[in-house]
């Protein structure tokens, strides 16, 4: 799932104190279950942005709702007899969360709420670790299921840099090689054989960005 | 002019190289006044590449110096802080330069030098930078297409004889002389039999060895390196030898030791030679050499 982390009060106060009516808006999928952006973080942020108006002495109305997600139009669709209401939103999705909100009611302002992180999985209670880098080009059946794109420091494809420290990685002491890691998990598997061709240099031409994938771009893109 | 490090690899029956790092800004007199003291006792000078990710001068522009003062330079190319095209330019620009060896690293990551915030690149990694420079020796660019004039670089790569854990040090170790790499210049090393296990278990044939001495200056140094310098490993002995000498002696203490573990190695005959980096000491050089005699 997509990881995320709510900005700090003050920063999202500075862009809607302008603002008398603001809708917080939450997303109850990922969002949700990283504990930064569902109905309960959505509650807390408004409650917060009240107190800090009443404390100016600033008019300003927060009202919440919680969309189950906000990566799809459909699931926006209840948001448009309300938007008008409101003279900004302020998103408690993901980035792209954000960016389809805007681009659904672009006569609105939509502000971000947090920061986006990662894609990856829980690690235990309110603790999150990036697995996935999205690089398109999926390589986990050759490296024992461990990502070295993204869990190596420096994406290496072949095998360890100098600086692993007794299986820690010379970035974050705290963190394990991903290359050890690898290496350790074949090894008891008896597959190193895996690894132990030089794999060419990625090709980043397959996540051009802005990136699009489905079915109907094929046609889109006929003559 | 030097004769080419290629040459000395296959002739020379002990091989010894230093390195040196590019000042940081524009004032080369120390590098020139070592390049002249060093120059005539190694073979070749290596020029390090904003190493430990602190930004310097380019390893490009001081290896054409040390030419122009008719050293034999080694560039050292990391993949930190150049894509593909940048590394590929920059290699026909040092070979269009006169520069003939280049050592092929990852690069130590942003993070842990002077400009944290940067982004780093690592579009390849060393294994691949090492085929890089195969192709171009082929007169062949990274995508396949010819080029006007093709390079004939002698490559070299590094390797961790005491990393921990060392099974996988040796499969990159592999994938590097399958690369290319014809030499090796190791991490430091300061204990000779953790060299030869090292070597016995590799079984590098074909390649030139150059065993990676550190010159150490203080019992602190020692401890430093044994806790912050992954692969590094410095006995308690030599880190008491230098606590035991006053300070101002220290230095002398630790060129002596440096000259005992070149000798070590050169009569023992484990690997074909040494790589000094004397830290900031390069001067030091020629008297660690005379005193390993
Ligand atoms: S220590 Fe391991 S995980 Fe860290 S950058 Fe080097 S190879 Fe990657």
């Amino acid at each position: 799932m997509i990881v995320a982390r709510r900005k700090p009060l003050a920063e999202i106060e500075a862009v809607v104190q302008d603002c008398t009516q603001v809708l917080v808006v939450g997303c109850g999928s990922c969002m949700a279950v990283c504990q930064a952006g569902g109905e309960k973080e959505v509650e807390i942020l408004a409650r917060q942005l009240r107190m800090r108006a009443r404390l100016a002495s600033r008019c300003q109305i927060v009202d919440e709702i919680t969309l189950p997600r906000q990566c799809d139009p459909e699931f926006l669709r209840p948001l448009a007899a309300l938007v008008d209401r409101y003279q900004a939103l302020v998103s408690m999705a993901c980035g792209a969360g954000v960016q389809l909100l805007a681009e659904q009611f672009a006569h609105r302002p939509v502000f971000p709420a947090l920061d986006t992180l990662f894609l990856g999985v829980n690690e235990g209670p309110g603790t999150w670790g990036q697995r996935c880098l999205a690089c398109g080009q999926c390589i986990l059946h050759l490296t024992a299921g461990i990502c070295p794109k993204t869990l190596c420091a420096k994406g290496l494809l072949n095998g360890p840099c100098g600086g692993t420290k007794h299986g820690k990685c010379e970035v974050n002491a705290e963190k394990t090689c991903a290359w050890a890691a690898i290496y350790n998990r074949l090894e008891k598997w008896g597959r190193l054989e895996l690894i132990g061709r030089i794999w060419p240099p990625a090709d980043w031409s397959v996540v051009d960005t802005p990136a699009r994938h489905g079915t109907s771009l094929a046609e889109e893109s006929a003559p | 002019m030097a004769p080419a490090f290629r040459d000395v690899c296959r002739q020379k029956s002990f091989i010894v190289t230093a390195e040196m790092g590019p000042p940081k800004g524009t004032d080369t007199s120390r590098l020139r006044e070592i390049v002249h003291q060093i120059g005539s006792s190694v073979d070749a000078i290596n020029v390090t590449d904003n190493q430990s990710a602190v930004m310097k001068v380019s390893s490009l522009a001081i290896c054409r110096l040390i030419l122009e003062a008719g050293g034999e330079p080694i560039l050292q190319l990391t993949c930190r802080d150049r894509n593909r095209l940048a590394l590929q330019s920059d290699l026909l620009a040092a070979w269009v330069l006169g520069i003939r060896n280049v050592l092929c690293l990852t690069g130590d990551h942003v993070r842990i030098g002077d400009h944290p915030q940067a982004k780093p690149v690592f579009d390849l990694d060393s294994v691949q930078l090492l085929q890089v420079v195969a192709n171009l020796n082929q007169g062949r660019d990274l995508a396949g297409n010819a080029l006007e004039g093709a390079t004939d670089f002698f490559p070299g790569a590094v390797v961790t004889p005491g990393a921990d854990p060392l099974g996988p040090q040796i499969l990159k170790f592999r994938k590097k002389i399958a690369a290319g790499a014809r030499f090796f210049q190791t991490q430091a090393i300061f204990d000779v039999d953790q060299l030869k296990s090292f070597l016995d278990r590799a079984q590098p044939n074909g390649v030139t060895i150059l065993a990676g001495i550190v010159l150490l200056v203080s019992p602190r140094m020692g401890q430093f390196l044994n806790e912050k310098i992954p692969g590094v490993y410095v006995p308690e002995r030599l880190i008491e030898r230098l606590a035991e000498v006053p300070k101002e002696k220290r230095l002398a203490e630790g060129i002596r030791i440096a000259a005992e573990l070149i000798r070590a190695i050169r009569d023992t005959g484990i690997c074909q030679g040494v790589h000094i980096m004397a830290i900031g000491r390069e001067e030091k050089v020629p008297e660690i050499l005379r005193l390993a005699e």
